[in-house]
């Protein structure tokens, strides 16, 4: 039981520390904090827009915190699921466009193995370098990034938008390929609002990850490549092995946001629809410290933070949408720099031997 | 083919490889002492926006005139080196992890420009104009003496100063460094502050240099593409100028070749594929299929004194 308060004590005491830094600066330029944050967080509870626009916007950043939480486990950091969601995204598109006429129980599975293989395969790329030439998959994944950026959009502005369609989005995918939307399931949650069954699929692998990592051999194989490589590779683990899996499953992860915005939401593949989801990511693994339970309640947190911020540009006098990107900063360089907060709480003896 | 390879190319690769320049060669002080520098972009979109802002400022509040663009280049350096100095105090104080941390830098700086542009111009993440004669020089022939001078100055002092050996050696071995007698803390300190100066004049010129205003996410990508020139360029100045150029070139001669050359079956060439070259060359020379290319052997790793 204090194991689970001191996991929770840190990332609560780091938000804290984010959002009175945030409400300086809100002071700073003449808005007040409090009302400010009452915005940014009191929207997301209503029933039922603010919870249903809240837990979509948390499915897509479930995806890329496990995704990111994967490579963390095993030492890696995946800085390329924005990428990875990308091309997954596309992939899926294109396979519900070229196979537009197939019936639902082929091509809703065909679309999703699509995303899940792109991505993971994606992903593999940087895994394959860093095990064969040992170059940094963090630089990889970057240039990764926008290498896949450019050519999806290639793809889309030459090969597969409607003729004359001004905006950069392919031609829709078919009805085979829909997601359903929760509203058909649930009597008083109206259609309209995009929260659809990818969510379920978004808790289904917090649990599928969980079990892979703590109750398979192979996960067991990551986790201890992550904890220390040397060790791992004279018990006789293959590490170059494992960096491979663990980016291909952590890019397979981040694929499926495909999964929510292309066939639960968007219908079609549209350009830059990812507000930077897999940079969030990063955010949302590491203050959930790299636990899928986490994961989930730190993706719940930074959704609550990016519904509010429509509501704070719309309604402060200064205070723009922005301040949830500053948010979300300041929680990174906090929790990242744990040692700051070391100092004075150590007295509690509360956080001393809690490590990421 | 006479049309695209003018003097005017040159001028335009010069012009547009001059932020690269500047932030790569911030990076290689960072990184030679062993701090890992992802946060170039972010530095770059700090010294660009508060480049516009104080210039802006300086221009209609204080009445400089010509001379506003000098203070807000002088604001640029001062906005890097600060945003350096936090990294540097989580990174090397605290000894957090350097990609997690750099990574954290970027996302924030995403958003104070928009932030603060909502408050103090009440716009949407931009500044105001800037009219055309209040800008940092353009002349292709000024900047490429000053960024030859800056490139020079690098060289020497990487190579040819007690602080550049040491800086080096820091970076390599940090505890025959320590051993010594040189402080690791101070001499990365002092790498992370140089990248923040130069990362930070880098994005000025993309604002008040290239540009006359800041817009939302302006650097777009520009500090990545300074951390592959680096890497490129094998942490080496001369290379690396070498790598920025060239990439100054792709991005110089897709904006000249178009509506110019077109594919045969009559379209225009896609912009996409010259925008990836810097990123394919980047993985592929990494990689080790040109040359080898080794980073400094403490590259990332926190130094803990043995006490």
């Amino acid at each position: 039981m204090t194991k689970l308060l001191r996991e929770l004590l840190f990332p609560f005491i780091a938000v804290v520390a984010a959002f009175i830094v945030g409400g300086i600066l809100i002071l700073l330029v003449g808005d007040n904090p409090i009302t400010a944050y009452s915005l940014l967080l009191g929207s997301a509870f209503s029933w039922p827009d603010g919870i249903g626009y809240t837990l979509f916007l948390a499915t897509p950043l479930i995806f890329t915190g496990l995704a990111v939480l994967v490579g963390f486990r095993c030492g890696l950091f995946n800085i390329g699921a924005e990428g990875q969601l990308y091309v997954a995204a596309f992939a899926t598109a294109w396979v519900g466009i070229t196979f537009f006429n197939l019936s639902a129980w082929l091509l809703l599975p065909m679309c999703c193995i699509a995303a899940i293989l792109v991505g993971g395969l994606w992903a593999a790329i940087p895994g394959i370098l860093k095990a064969k030439f040992g170059s940094h998959e963090v630089i990889n994944t970057i240039m990764l990034n926008f290498i896949a950026v450019a050519l999806v959009s290639y793809l889309t502005q030459y090969h597969y938008r409607a003729p004359g369609d001004p905006i950069l989005q392919t031609t829709v995918i078919g009805y085979g390929a829909h997601i359903a939307r929760l509203g058909k399931f649930i009597p008083t949650f109206p259609e309209r609002i995009p929260l659809n069954l990818s969510f379920l699929l978004a808790l289904l692998c917090c649990l599928l990850v969980y079990l892979f990592l703590w109750r398979t051999k192979w996960g067991y194989e990551i986790r201890a490549t992550g904890s220390n490589p040397s060790a791992a590779e004279y018990g006789g683990i293959s590490v170059k092995k494992q960096i491979v899996i663990a980016m291909t499953v952590s890019g397979a992860l981040a694929g499926m946001v495909g999964i929510n915005e292309v066939l639960g939401y968007h219908y079609r593949y549209y350009d830059g629809f990812s507000d930077n989801y897999g940079y969030t990511g990063i955010a949302v693994a590491l203050l959930g410290r790299n636990h899928p339970v986490g994961v989930i309640l730190s993706a719940l947190l930074f959704a609550v933070l990016q519904h509010g911020g429509i509501y704070v540009d719309g309604f402060s006098e200064h205070v723009t949408k922005d301040i949830v990107q500053v948010l979300q900063g300041i929680i990174i360089l906090f929790v990242a720099a744990e040692g700051f907060f070391r100092g004075p709480f150590s007295k509690f003896g509360l956080l001393k031997q809690s490590k990421v | 083919m006479k049309d695209i390879f003018t003097l005017e190319l040159l001028w335009s690769t010069i012009r547009l490889a001059a932020p690269l320049i500047l932030a790569a060669l911030g990076g290689l002080f960072s990184e030679r002492s062993g701090v890992i520098n992802i946060a170039l972009e972010g530095k770059m979109l700090a010294g660009a926006f508060t480049a516009a802002a104080v210039t802006y400022a300086a221009d209609v509040k204080l009445g400089l005139g010509a001379g506003s663009p000098w203070l807000g280049l002088i604001s640029a350096i001062a906005a890097g080196v600060f945003l350096a100095a936090i990294y540097g105090i989580v990174c090397i104080r605290f000894r957090a992890d350097q990609v997690v941390s750099g990574a954290a830098l970027n996302i924030l700086m995403l958003g104070i420009p928009g932030f603060l542009s909502g408050a103090l111009f009440l716009s949407s993440g931009s500044t105001p104009q800037l009219p055309k004669d209040h800008l940092l020089p353009q002349d292709p022939k000024i900047i490429g003496l000053a960024l030859a001078l800056i490139v020079a100055a690098t060289w020497y002092v990487l190579y040819r100063t007690p602080f550049g050996l040491r800086l080096r050696s820091v970076g390599e071995k940090p505890e025959a460094a320590d051993a010594a007698g040189v402080s690791v803390e101070k001499l990365r300190y002092s790498g992370v502050l140089l990248a923040g100066a130069l990362a930070g004049m880098g994005g000025a010129y993309l604002s008040i240099g290239q540009s006359s205003l800041f817009t939302r996410n302006m650097s777009a990508g520009r500090g990545f593409i300074a951390l592959a020139a680096l890497i490129f360029g094998k942490w080496r100045p001369v290379q690396t100028l070498m790598a920025c150029l060239l990439f100054g070139f792709t991005e110089a001669f897709s904006n000249q070749i178009q509506g110019l050359i077109k594919l045969p079956s009559g379209e225009d060439i896609p912009v996409q594929f010259i925008a990836i070259v810097p990123y394919v060359l980047t993985i592929i020379v990494l990689a080790g299929f040109i040359g080898s290319s080794r980073p400094p052997l403490a590259l990332g790793i926190p130094y803990r004194k043995e006490k």
